[in-house]
């Protein structure tokens, strides 16, 4: 795979067709500990690993200097192992945790200056948040739970509960407003938890792990839901997950988090086309290539013998779809775009993705 | 020499216990060996007529507010308004239910009227079920003849408890919501229930004389805590997400808290206000010592006359008052809505009865107030309790019969448990130098808790021979470590049967249940009745009493210990006896030494209604100091006696279950 393309460019600027990102994260820091606030502007104490840290100021750094846009319509994943800072950095951009430094643009407003009550307007109107262990009041009905945010709001009692049936229906809990929590299921019960969410009509959702607490097949099916509401809805969406097969499904961009760093971001094909280090290529080891990559990351430039009047297809096609085709036609496939031939995809490349390249097993 | 010196106190000592190894065993043997060789010398006994300085002193200082109470600002400004206020609210509540008021010869509610009342209120706080047992026990009540005195009771505990939660709920908020505050109140709560329930009499009387007014107060100050507690608990207990959910939702802490924390801790918050109800109704109760009116006058007067008939009568009737509560104010708790069935006809039908029930019932009730305003057989009680005359009858019948047949067997069983167990230990205790049994004590509270035990332990000791009451502290403290030890060996064995076997939880668990519920008093008439009024009778009761608590702290114990243990030992082999002795109660050791301590404790709480029945010694001392003015310092003394035993044996305890 020697022959691999760096398609970041072409990414960067579909990005910079889009307006002016949603939310805009920099040198974002949290750090926990009795000299927290000087472990950020210190450059020695910054630059030491979470055990030095911990050594020499009793301080952990959740989250270490990052920096991300999260543009309008997107689904933005955060992806780390239990630990990474994942969590801690979602509730940062809500300020349920207080970041230490660094800061976070919402909309235009500096969302770490903003008072108590500003930050309550934000949080009833602009952006909600999923949690992974729901976060449902056992005393209210599903209906009552939706339409909270409605009423923290001071909405009245009838417009609050028309909103609420609506978005009810909406997530596919028609028929069940009136039970309690308890009587649910786990999946309906983040179903409420994601009505709750969606009833306040905001801008961003945050979720926090929201399906790690359910069964795998309800996992699936939730997942679904997100995109089937994403694409209905349209909302941009930040996603914490440490499932890297979940973020590779919702993730228009993927953010991976190691002890509190950023270790690489990008779209799913660029982590498992291209991974920064190691640590990337571990985690991406055991997903199938086929249903993430795009030719665009395994076709080659043509060689003098090669035949050039192959099938065409776009750079975008993922392999997995594009393998019948490839394998059926006895010349390679053309990989073309805009007119302008980019490079072939024969039976090799294919197969190495496919079958796994030659040692993969060991 | 030596040698045969020590063996014959030991075979006489039955609280030889090898098993705490050999230091207290050495503890024991000199002690002993002291005991012999220095038997009644320093035993700083005191005659009962005899006053020290400082029973004078407190005397003097009763006789002097008595005297400038109308004079002092302090007196004038600050208690006598609290009592007028309370004493009102107290008097207004009865003059609702109880005593003739506002002009009238009758209550403004008549019996009918009560019974209706509380019949439509256990409906809606509860259900029908709770509404039927409530109108069915207060007209109980009413045959036994004890209508008013039932009431006075009622009046007097609802007025406390309103008091009470007024306070205590918002405090309890408070120490919900700050960490700060609750660590600071945290010590308080388990100083005011680590203190011996009666003691606190007498000091209020100083204060607010005697009467319902200080009944009220005690009352109230007794039945504080567990509300303050369990609403601390059921805030602090939500679960952070769903407090993290409501802050994402951009709450307010206001809606925070009426929200989301109050409704969630709402089933905390009501079993601690059934708790304080439980609690105020057994200090009701025995206020009966300064005079309040009511249910706890009657028992009280009878147990001193030794008429067990009317007494039984009197305690049959606090146990239907505790039952009524207890059941309502539980049902109250129990969330109606999240028990219903989601859908269905069930819910439906029943949700949509519970409407007309309640006018109806409203209906109903109002006609049963109408009526007893306006004919006399709906006002006052007719008839003479005829039940009651009938419960007089059958329980005297059968004293008389359990006397005469049985009289071999409880004699037998009272004297032999006296001569072989009680008076050795009495012995042992108060005729040692005092100085001995205090290096003993501290020894002890060293071992088996710590230098820090050992110093609290001292400054009590001084404190208790600064009461001048050694030599009585020392009887009542045989006959408290007797009790304990009896109500740990209950505990153990009924604790790890139950622990062990669900079944017999599900048999057991509600008959503790209902012992937890009753008032103290109400324990001694039985026994009273079959062992007549002796220090036997006295511990017996306090075993009762007691025994409840310590056997659920073990039941629990044995119950944590991790399944997946106890089936490992199974798997090597191990017999029942074994996985018992080897696993369960080792690793329930903390249980058990939390049994032991909780187990001291109430039979400590006992200890002044013990002196009622024959216990002697500083139960006697305070109920005498009640009766009698010039007692009354040393009733005062007596009272902080018992207090400093308890803190005594609570911190020894404490620092014994800490180390395990």
């Amino acid at each position: 795979m020697t022959t691999l393309h760096h398609p970041t460019e072409s990414i960067d600027k579909q990005r910079d067709r889009l307006s002016e990102p949603v939310i805009s994260v920099r040198e974002l820091w949290k750090v926990f500990g009795p000299k927290a606030a000087e472990v950020p502007t210190s450059p020695d104490l910054r630059a030491l690993d979470r055990r030095e840290l911990i050594e020499q100021t009793g301080c952990t750094a959740a989250v270490r200097d990052i920096d991300f846009d999260v543009a309008e319509g997107e689904v933005f994943v955060v992806m780390g192992l239990s630990g990474s800072g994942k969590s801690t950095l979602v509730r940062c951009l809500t300020r349920l945790i207080e970041p230490t430094a660094g800061s976070i643009m919402f909309e235009g407003d500096d969302l770490l200056t903003a008072g108590d009550k500003h930050l309550r307007e934000l949080r009833r109107n602009k952006f909600s948040m999923v949690f992974q262990h729901f976060g449902l009041l056992p005393h209210r009905k599903v209906i009552d739970n939706v339409a909270f945010g409605l009423e923290i709001n001071r909405m009245s009692k009838a417009e609050r509960h028309t909103r609420a049936q609506e978005v009810i229906e909406l997530v596919g809990l028609g028929g069940n407003e009136h039970s309690y929590p308890h009587q649910l299921s786990g999946g309906m019960q983040q179903r409420v938890g994601l009505a709750r969410a969606l009833a306040g009509d905001p801008d961003v959702l945050f979720f926090d792990e929201p399906f790690s607490a359910l069964d795998p097949l309800i996992r699936r099916d939730m997942q679904s839901e997100v995109v089937r509401l994403h694409q209905e809805v349209g909302k941009t969406m930040v996603f914490i997950t440490h499932d890297l097969s979940e973020a590779l499904k919702l993730g228009d961009r993927i953010l991976i988090m190691r002890d509190g760093q950023m270790v690489q971001a990008g779209t799913g094909d660029e982590l498992i086309g291209a991974p920064a280090d190691d640590y990337i290529r571990d985690f991406v080891r055991d997903v199938p290539k086929s249903d993430v990559l795009t030719l665009r990351w395994i076709m080659r430039a043509p060689r003098e013998d090669d035949p050039l009047d192959g099938p065409e297809l776009g750079p975008d096609v993922v392999v997995g779809e594009a393998t019948r085709r490839v394998l059926e036609a006895d010349r390679p496939v053309k990989v073309v775009a805009d007119g302008t031939l980019l490079g072939i995809v024969g039976d090799d490349e294919i197969l190495a993705i496919v079958a796994g390249p030659e040692g993969d097993h060991a | 020499m030596t040698a045969s010196v020590t063996e014959r106190p030991r075979t006489r000592n039955p609280r030889r216990r090898p098993h705490l190894g050999l230091v207290l065993a050495g503890v024991l043997t000199a002690w002993l060996i002291g005991w012999y060789f220095l038997r009644g010398t320093h035993t700083l006994e005191l005659a009962p007529a005899q006053l020290t300085g400082l029973h004078q002193a407190l005397n003097e200082l009763n006789h002097a507010i008595a005297t400038n109470r109308d004079t002092n600002p302090l007196f004038v400004y600050f208690f006598d308004v609290i009592r007028v206020i309370v004493g009102e609210f107290a008097g207004f509540i009865q003059g609702l239910i109880a005593q003739p008021a506002f002009g009238a010869p009758v209550p403004v509610l008549g019996w009918l009227g009560v019974v209706a009342v509380a019949g439509y209120i256990a409906y809606t706080v509860g259900n029908a079920r709770v509404s039927v047992l409530a109108m069915a026990g207060f007209t109980v009540l009413g045959l036994q003849g004890l209508w008013q005195e039932s009431m006075d009771t009622l009046a007097l505990t609802l007025a406390a408890v309103t008091i009470a939660l007024a306070f205590t709920i918002p405090i309890g908020i408070w120490a919900g919501l700050s960490d700060r505050f609750h660590r600071a109140i945290t010590p308080v709560l388990d100083f005011m229930q680590t203190m011996p329930t009666f003691v606190y009499l007498a000091p209020l009387t100083l204060f607010f004389l005697i009467g319902p007014a200080s009944a009220t107060i005690a009352t109230l100050i007794y039945a504080a805590p567990p509300t303050v507690r369990l609403t601390a608990h059921g805030i602090r207990a939500v679960p952070p997400q769903m407090v993290e959910a409501s802050d994402s939702l951009g709450a307010t802490r206001w809606q925070l808290l009426t929200k989301v924390l109050l409704p969630a801790a709402k089933r905390t918050i009501l079993l601690g206000i059934n708790q304080t109800m439980m609690a105020a109704l057994a200090m009701v109760t025995i206020a009966a010592l300064i005079n309040a009116p009511g249910l706890g006058n009657t028992v009280i007067n009878a147990l001193q006359s030794h008429d067990v008939g009317t007494a039984f009568n009197g305690g049959l009737a606090i146990v239907i008052l505790a039952i009524v509560l207890d059941r309502v104010t539980t049902a109250a708790g129990a969330d109606r809505e999240r028990a219903a069935p989601q859908q269905g006809w069930a819910a439906r039908f029943g949700t949509g009865l519970r409407t007309p029930a309640l006018l109806l019932g409203g209906v109903a009730t109002a006609i049963g107030i109408w009526l007893s305003r306006t004919f006399v057989w709906a006002a006052e009680f007719p008839g003479a309790g005829t039940l009651g005359s009938w419960v007089e009858g059958i329980t005297e019948g059968i004293t008389e019969w359990v006397r005469s047949n049985f009289a071999v067997a409880t004699t037998g069983l009272k004297d032999g448990a006296t001569a072989l167990v009680i008076n050795p230990l009495q012995a042992l205790l108060t005729e040692s130098p005092w100085w001995l049994i205090a290096a003993v004590i501290l020894t002890v509270a060293v071992v088996l808790g710590n230098v820090r035990a050992a110093i609290v332990a001292a400054s009590c000791i001084a404190l208790i021979i600064g009461t001048g009451l050694w030599h009585d502290a020392m009887i009542t403290l045989a006959s408290v470590l007797i009790a304990t030890a009896i109500v740990v060996a209950f505990a153990v064995v009924i604790g790890v049967w139950m622990g062990r076997s669900q079944r017999v939880d599900q048999i057991v668990r509600p008959v503790l249940d209902a012992g937890q519920v009753m008032p103290p008093f109400v324990y001694l008439v039985p026994f009273l009745a079959l062992f007549e009024a002796t220090r036997f009778t006295a511990i017996v009761a306090a075993v009762m009493y007691a025994s409840p608590v310590a056997i659920k702290i073990v039941t629990d114990g044995i119950r944590g210990v991790s399944a997946t243990t106890v089936e490992a030992a199974t798997a090597s082999g191990a017999s029942t006896w074994q996985v018992i002795t080897k696993v369960q109660l080792p690793m329930a050791r903390r249980a058990l030494t939390l049994a032991t301590n909780q187990g001291l404790i109430y039979v400590l709480s006992m200890v002044v209604v013990g002196g009622l029945v024959g216990a002697g010694a500083l139960g006697y001392a305070v109920v005498a100091g009640f009766a009698q003015t010039s007692l009354y310092g040393k009733g005062l003394a007596a009272g902080i006696a018992i207090v400093l035993l308890g803190i005594m044996l609570d911190r020894i305890t404490q620092a014994a279950a800490k180390r395990t």
